[in-house]
């Protein structure tokens, strides 16, 4: 086997086994540390994908960013810690059993009929060799000041809206609870 | 080489991990890290078909305004469960339903 499959493997199963461990502890905590396992796993996969740039991001924004808001969520309401441990309802865990199973079927069946891997221009790319070879960043930044000028801008401005947004909705909470 | 079969299948399993996190889970940050976990498998999906077109590179710039959303997301998604928290003094979202007719 090559070196770079037994990688490609070890990221998969990194990624999809603390995804399974998410599912399966009850203690907030250690599914956000379990989470942390989950985006390295697929920021190693971006790489073998060829995407060195988005790799770098998701650990950043991801393992920088949204993990550490979440474990300051978790510690900012105590409760949240010990809660969680009584089993939810009966009935949501059949549906969660019957829609996996659906759902497990639909993929492959889809993952069998669609061949999409036969798709026309991903044929000729693969036949010319015209795939990813060199680092995107070039590409990347080109392209964003460029045709994806205007998106890029409006990142900016989402940005700043969810900023302003999550401080006043949060911010509010200590003033109005203060009475109760 | 690592074909595009393997990235779709780990995509497509992620996805189905992160919907039954946010269905089987009580607790409300559980669901809030089931829509991460769905927003990466989207993302895994971009990435490998992008690998295909390496002179525009659509899928990965796509894929960066994702986690861009994804981030502004999780912040407003974190003061409202925080916000829900402080009013309710709970995190279970069985529990709230005020709302409920």
């Amino acid at each position: 086997m090559e070196p770079v499959k037994l990688v490609f493997y070890f990221f998969a199963l990194l990624t999809v086994v603390s995804a399974f461990f998410i599912l399966y502890t009850k203690h907030v905590l250690h599914a956000a540390f379990s989470l942390l396992a989950t985006f390295l796993g697929v920021a190693g996969l971006y790489i073998l994908a060829g995407a060195d740039y988005l790799a770098i991001t998701q650990i950043v924004v991801y393992v920088g960013g949204v993990l550490v808001l979440i474990i300051f969520g978790i510690m900012l309401s105590k409760k949240i810690v010990g809660e969680g441990n009584e089993p939810t309802e009966s009935r949501n865990i059949y549906t969660a059993g019957g829609l996996f199973i659906i759902l497990v079927v639909i993929f492959l069946y889809l993952y069998k009929k669609s061949e999409i891997a036969d798709a026309p221009w991903i044929v000729h790319a693969k036949q010319t060799g015209d795939i990813v070879k060199t680092s995107t960043i070039n590409t990347i930044g080109e392209n964003l000041m460029t045709n994806y000028i205007l998106p890029f801008e409006l990142a900016a401005v989402i940005l700043l809206i969810a900023l302003i947004g999550a401080a006043f909705i949060a911010g509010r909470v200590m003033r109005n609870t203060d009475k109760s | 080489m690592i074909g595009l079969e393997e990235y779709l299948l780990i995509s497509a399993l992620l996805f189905i991990i992160g919907l039954m996190i946010i269905i089987t889970k009580r607790n409300s940050i559980f669901i809030l890290i089931g829509i991460e976990l769905i927003l990466n498998a989207a993302n895994l999906n971009f990435v490998a078909f992008s690998k295909y077109d390496p002179v525009y590179l659509q899928g990965q710039i796509f894929s960066l305004f994702i986690i861009v959303i994804a981030a502004a997301e999780a912040a407003v998604g974190l003061a409202i469960i925080l916000k829900v928290y402080s009013y309710f003094r709970t995190a279970n979202v069985d529990e709230i339903n005020e709302l409920k007719g």
